[in-house]
């Protein structure tokens, strides 16, 4: 059932070990149907984050809300598939008993859970294991059985820490082909992730978080298409004419032949070279390049954030 | 009810660990053993001329009450060994989270937990005590005074020190909720000889720190009380010192203690792992 209210909201989540902070004033919001990034170095406050949404962790302050009902009712879970970021499950099970575990934990019916349980196996592709015990699986196999168990009851929304972090190029495209699936179907999935060219593929809106706050929040097409980085190979460019590319750039290079320089649209390209030119500059080669996430990362995140 | 569920997958988990089947066979030889020498023993005595009924009754109240001492050891260790990690192993590792994060509330695992060890317990509790009492009928037709009342002491004194456990699991780590447990029953332990002791030598001092380490572990008195339910006056006083002498005998109110004492520990694991941050 489609709804209009926010699938995630937060509003001043804190939390505090013993005065160290590890997360201050998250505030953000998740629409219904959204896929939503989560991105920001190590020990940045990502995973804390998530845990205070599923009630693993107590918040020192602030307030939240998942699908409408505040932050620790635990019947609101019925409808909440997660995943976590160091998944270990009873390896003594073997894959069905494990799903038929977690969908009794559910409230699963019965017969729902024996209807769902091979399909999510198929759609996981660990059919073939379904009698094996997990303690003989891979870590990649694991990291999918685990979000097989996210996706049993059909959940509203799917909360993914680190959904591909074991998992090789074929198992990676499983994921985000489910990921798109479920977007296709309505699902809001939020996921927190360290491989910024899946968050690239995948979501609609990110959030960048660094030492326990967000810094800022955008939908994806906007961040990535609103900047242009252009390389231009360009000989007897005069130290006024470079001085003259800050109208359009503050992060202007120039590395011998190469230049480089950040245009905010691609409007400003054919005015770049017809200045270069007037400037009696020799253009050899004129190359605007996307600006990837991962450089957009290290710009608003910064390169000291990490742990 | 998702407590059931976890119970369910408890009692699964616990009775496949190496620990169970090892205090199973264990329990199982010594039976074999028990009953053998028993055995033995009762034609000796039987064929001796200078045997009595009082004298042969003590005989088997004394065998009776030294192979639950046994069966009492045995089933604590069981009891133990198999929940000192119940909550602090999945806990660390992290397999607790998946667990948590599904719509239950939390006390739903620890009572789970709970009960997934009282039902496998309590079944090898009844197997071996049983298998005890069994044979030393089956042999010598003799059977203890309230046994109920025993057995259910006995049955008492398990089911506190695995809530210790569980509590304790709920708080701190695997290795030093064994340290904690190991360390509170041995606590009970000398207790219960310093206490015999005083009471041999008519020492109140050391009655009175008999009754303390009670007081921090019952565990020792709800055995001495239960071996106490078990012996005729006449029995208690041959058995006058040994390990289920009754010199000093834990008066009812100690039980009760124990019983309270054990709701506590029960309540203070559900109020612990509410608030733990996982």
């Amino acid at each position: 059932m489609p709804s209009s209210s926010p699938a995630i909201e937060t509003i001043n989540l804190r939390k505090e070990f013993n005065r160290k902070v590890a997360v201050s004033n998250l505030s953000l919001t998740v629409e219904a149907g959204e896929v939503f990034g989560f991105l920001g170095p190590n020990g940045a406050g990502k995973t804390t984050s998530v845990k205070m949404l599923l009630g693993l962790i107590n918040p020192t302050a602030g307030e939240g809300r998942l699908l409408g009902t505040p932050l620790g009712d635990f019947q609101v879970r019925e409808r909440i598939g997660f995943l976590p970021e160091h998944f270990r499950f009873h390896d003594w099970l073997t894959a069905t008993e494990f799903l038929t575990l977690h969908a009794e934990l559910y409230h699963m019916p019965r017969g729902r859970a024996n209807q769902r349980i091979p399909e999510l196996l198929d759609l996981v592709g660990l059919t073939p294991h379904a009698s094996k015990k997990l303690r003989q699986f891979s870590k990649g196999m694991l990291q999918r059985i685990g979000l097989a168990q996210a996706l049993l009851n059909d959940p509203a929304l799917v909360i993914l820490d680190e959904p591909t972090s074991g998992l090789d190029p074929v198992g990676r495209r499983l994921v985000r082909d489910i990921i798109r699936d479920l977007h296709q179907g309505g699902v809001t999935v939020f996921l927190n992730s360290h491989l910024l060219s899946e968050v690239e593929i995948t979501c609609n809106r990110v959030a960048f978080i660094k030492h326990g706050e967000v810094i800022q929040t955008s939908a994806l097409q906007t961040l990535v298409e609103g900047e242009l980085t252009v390389q231009v190979r360009v000989r007897n460019l005069r130290p006024e004419a470079l001085v003259g590319l800050s109208r359009w750039s503050q992060n202007v290079r120039l590395d011998g032949e190469y230049l480089s320089l950040t245009l905010q649209n691609e409007q400003d390209l054919p005015a770049l070279h017809r200045y270069l030119v007037e400037q009696e500059a020799e253009v050899y080669a004129l190359q605007p390049q996307k600006v990837s996430l991962e450089d957009l990362f290290i710009k608003i995140v910064g390169t000291d954030g990490g742990l | 009810m998702s407590t059931f569920v976890i119970a369910r997958l408890t009692f699964r988990e616990a009775s496949r660990r190496w620990v169970a089947w090892a205090a199973l066979l264990l329990g199982f030889i010594f039976l074999i053993v028990y009953a053998v020498g028993f055995n033995e023993i009762q034609r000796g005595i039987k064929g001796d001329v200078s045997s009595t009924p009082s004298l042969m009754g003590e005989m088997h109240n004394f065998m009776l009450m030294a192979g639950l001492y046994v069966v009492n050891f045995l089933t604590v260790m069981m009891a133990v060994l198999t929940s000192v990690d119940t909550l602090s192993g999945e806990i660390a590792s992290g397999t607790i989270h998946s667990l948590v994060t599904k719509p239950m509330r939390r006390w739903e695992i620890v009572m789970g937990k709970w009960l997934g060890f009282a039902g496998m317990l309590t079944l090898y509790l009844l197997f071996m005590a049983g298998g005890v009492m069994g044979v030393v009928y089956l042999i010598s037709g003799y059977y203890a005074p309230n046994p109920f009342q025993g057995l259910g002491l006995m049955w008492l004194n398990v089911v506190l020190l695995f809530s210790v456990s569980i509590l304790g699991g709920s708080i701190l780590s695997t290795l030093a909720n064994g340290v904690l447990v190991f360390g509170l029953y041995s606590i009970a332990f000398i207790g219960g000889w310093i206490e015999q002791f005083g009471s041999l030598m008519n020492n109140q001092t050391a009655v009175n720190i008999g009754v303390i380490c009670s007081l921090i572990i019952p565990s020792d008195a709800l055995w001495r009380r239960a071996a106490y339910e078990m012996q005729s006056p006449i029995m208690s006083m041959f058995n006058r010192f040994s390990p289920f002498s009754s010199g000093s005998v834990p008066s009812p109110l100690m039980i009760i203690y124990a019983f309270l004492y054990t709701l506590v520990v029960i309540a203070l694991a559900i109020n612990q792992f509410n608030r733990r941050d996982l």
